[in-house]
């Protein structure tokens, strides 16, 4: 808010996003903001492995993909003695509704992810990388194809990086249209050129990842989080949140705020002054709803939120998750029936259908709001509903049975009367604007 | 091989080179959006092709291409419209632009005008819900901000990008 105007407004605690003009992502730039100097150190310091994990370890850098794991934990699972090639990926495929954070980093600040995920690279000791991008962002590839092209040219990617015996070889790889190629393991059958149906864990992608080598996956918010935690410390990273949700985080906002956007801001600063940031709410409206986490997320009620701070173990008291920090706002005008339909039609048609529970029950869920939502609910709709949201959450191999699950739970725990008034007068409750 | 041109060819080679010399599959996915962008959609000839030059399979080649929906596996117009209109983008006007288009073009979705030039399609999360509502023309060009007046813009600009021979080749099979 502070920064000039000719600069991106991500606000002013931003670190990540921060002197960004959204033409100041090239190589020249990036290093004329003090970019690679966290790579140049940990080499030319030769800083043992082990310390860079404990430094990420003590920033309380959590993964921003969704999950919330303790990113340096993650690093110390990956074998130290492993013969062959050992890989390190960056989960840049964005889809889940409400996301759109990593989309700009990789636009305007590519060679932060590129730079992250070399370190990360040096402290697990992985020769490989890749970057999965969303399909659906072409342009985006593109340049992190070039800005990859330049960090190769810069001597800091590939064979002996900076005349040291660190050899990191990563390359760009795009989607093409699976919201499922996000979960991680998805990621990597994707990536070996089949469909994205996800994996059986364990084993777990530290001791079989890519092509059955030890893998670690990280969102591309947390890579580019980590050279800050090189060049200011972990201590510093910590300070700027609050304990165990350490640093920044990119809130995407989405919905009915006056500017929809990405902020960066400390964790655990208050929704209120988020929603402030975003320009408060359309047209003066009152905040009904809000998903803080991304639409997987449960969504909660404008007062709840409205009391609530952004960091994960807030948002997880308040009784939803902080998940990849998409938060889509709801006005007073909004049919949470409608508004669940349309989540519950995403997930019937992301469902991969490898798993029974979610390829039936995603469809039966869908079904059941379209006929309340159409006049023809029945009574007992809203427990069934309940139940085969029930019978889906934790059956099956990943989180989507349990992401197309907990919206329907959750709008139906807060919204109930909202639900039983379609049922009973087959109509909505409120004036249908979407 | 003749259905994949020497240009896709050698952009098929740099995404090969990318990975392990035992992995070819792994350059699958850019293969078949390579060969769409260059036939406008997936034949049974091309997936053909693409299997044999990464040495897989062609049924393997069949999962992948019906498993990710931007793969065209019937002929689409000039120009494929994807429009999100998922919840976010839906609370930011995608349902009303959505009704726009398919006013404007006379079509709804999964349709193709007649003459051959537009085909519109429900896209689902595009990543980029703050530029509400959002498109993508031939899976390479996102458009932000599409309210009614962009779009008119977008549908005149097209029209005579088709009517320059631009955009997707047209087949038999479109109906032209």
């Amino acid at each position: 808010m502070n920064a000039p105007s000719e600069f991106l407004d991500y606000g002013p605690d931003a670190i990540l996003m921060a002197g960004l003009t959204g033409n100041n992502w090239r190589l020249a730039d990036y290093v004329a903001r003090g970019g690679y100097n966290a790579l140049k150190k940990i080499i030319l310091e030769k800083i043992p492995p082990e310390q860079v994990i404990a430094e990420v370890k003590r920033s309380a850098l959590r993964g921003r993909g969704g999950a919330g794991f303790p990113t340096g934990l993650k690093w110390s699972f990956m074998p130290r003695q492993f013969p062959g090639d050992k890989y390190v990926v960056c989960n840049s495929d964005e889809g889940e509704p409400g996301t759109f954070k990593d989309r700009d980093l990789l636009r305007f600040n590519p060679h932060a992810v590129i730079e992250g995920m070399a370190i990360g690279a040096y402290a697990m000791g992985a020769s490989r990388g890749y970057n999965y991008i969303h399909g659906e962002i072409w342009d985006t590839y593109l340049r992190n194809e070039e800005a990859i092209a330049e960090a190769c040219a810069a001597g800091f990617l590939g064979k002996n990086i900076l005349g040291s015996d660190f050899t990191f070889h990563l390359h760009n790889h795009h989607g093409f249209g699976a919201y499922i190629c996000g979960e991680e393991t998805a990621l990597l059958e994707s990536l070996e050129g089949k469909k994205g149906q996800p994996r059986f864990k364990p084993p777990f992608p530290a001791s079989f990842g890519v092509y059955g080598k030890p893998t670690t996956i990280n969102n591309t918010e947390t890579f580019a989080a980590v050279p800050w935690i090189i060049n200011h410390g972990g201590e510093a990273f910590l300070e700027l949140g609050k304990p165990n949700n350490g640093g920044t985080k990119l809130f995407s906002v989405s919905g009915d705020v006056e500017r929809p956007g990405n902020y960066e801001v400390r964790l655990g600063t208050p929704f209120a002054a988020l929603l402030a940031m975003a320009g408060g709410m359309r047209g003066g409206r009152r905040l009904k709803a809000c998903i803080p986490g991304g639409s997987s997320m449960p969504v909660l009620p404008g007062d709840v939120m409205m009391a609530t701070d952004m960091d994960y173990d807030s948002i997880a008291k308040a009784g939803s998750m902080l998940g990849s920090g998409a938060v889509i706002i709801m006005d007073e005008t909004r049919c949470m029936v409608k508004s669940l339909l349309r989540l519950s039609y995403f997930y019937y048609e992301e469902s991969c259908g490898q798993c029974t529970p979610c390829r039936e029950g995603t469809g039966w869920l869908w079904r059941m709001v379209n006929r309340i939502e159409n006049g023809q609910g029945k009574n007992d709709d809203l427990d069934c509903l309940t139940s085969v949201a029930d019978n889906i959450a934790g059956r099956t191999i990943c989180a989507l049975g349990d992401a197309a699950a907990l919206p329907v739970k959750s709008f139906i725990r807060h919204f109930r009367d909202e639900f039983q008034y379609h049922i009973d007068h087959k109509h909505c409750l409120v004036k249908p604007y979407i | 091989m003749t259905m994949l041109s020497p240009q896709t060819r050698e952009k098929i080679d740099r995404e090969i080179a990318k990975y392990p010399a035992d992995q070819k599959q792994s350059a699958v996915m850019s293969a078949l959006a390579l060969a769409q962008a260059e036939h406008g959609w997936l034949s049974t000839e091309i997936m053909d092709a693409v299997a044999s030059y990464l040495g897989m399979p062609p049924v393997a080649v069949y999962e992948v291409a019906s498993f990710y929906t931007m793969y065209n596996l019937q002929p689409v117009g000039r120009f494929k419209v994807s429009i999100c209109t998922n919840l976010p983008c839906a609370l930011q006007g995608a349902t009303v632009a959505a009704g726009h288009i398919k006013q404007k073009l006379g079509i709804g979705f999964n349709e193709t005008t007649a003459d051959g030039v537009f085909t519109l399609k429900e896209g689902e999360c595009m990543g980029a819900c703050g530029d509400a509502p959002v498109l993508i023309v031939n899976d390479r060009r996102l458009c932000s901000w599409m309210n009614a007046g962009k779009l008119d813009e977008l549908v005149d600009e097209l029209k005579a990008a088709a009517a320059r021979g631009e955009g997707n080749p047209v087949h038999a099979e479109s109906g032209e």
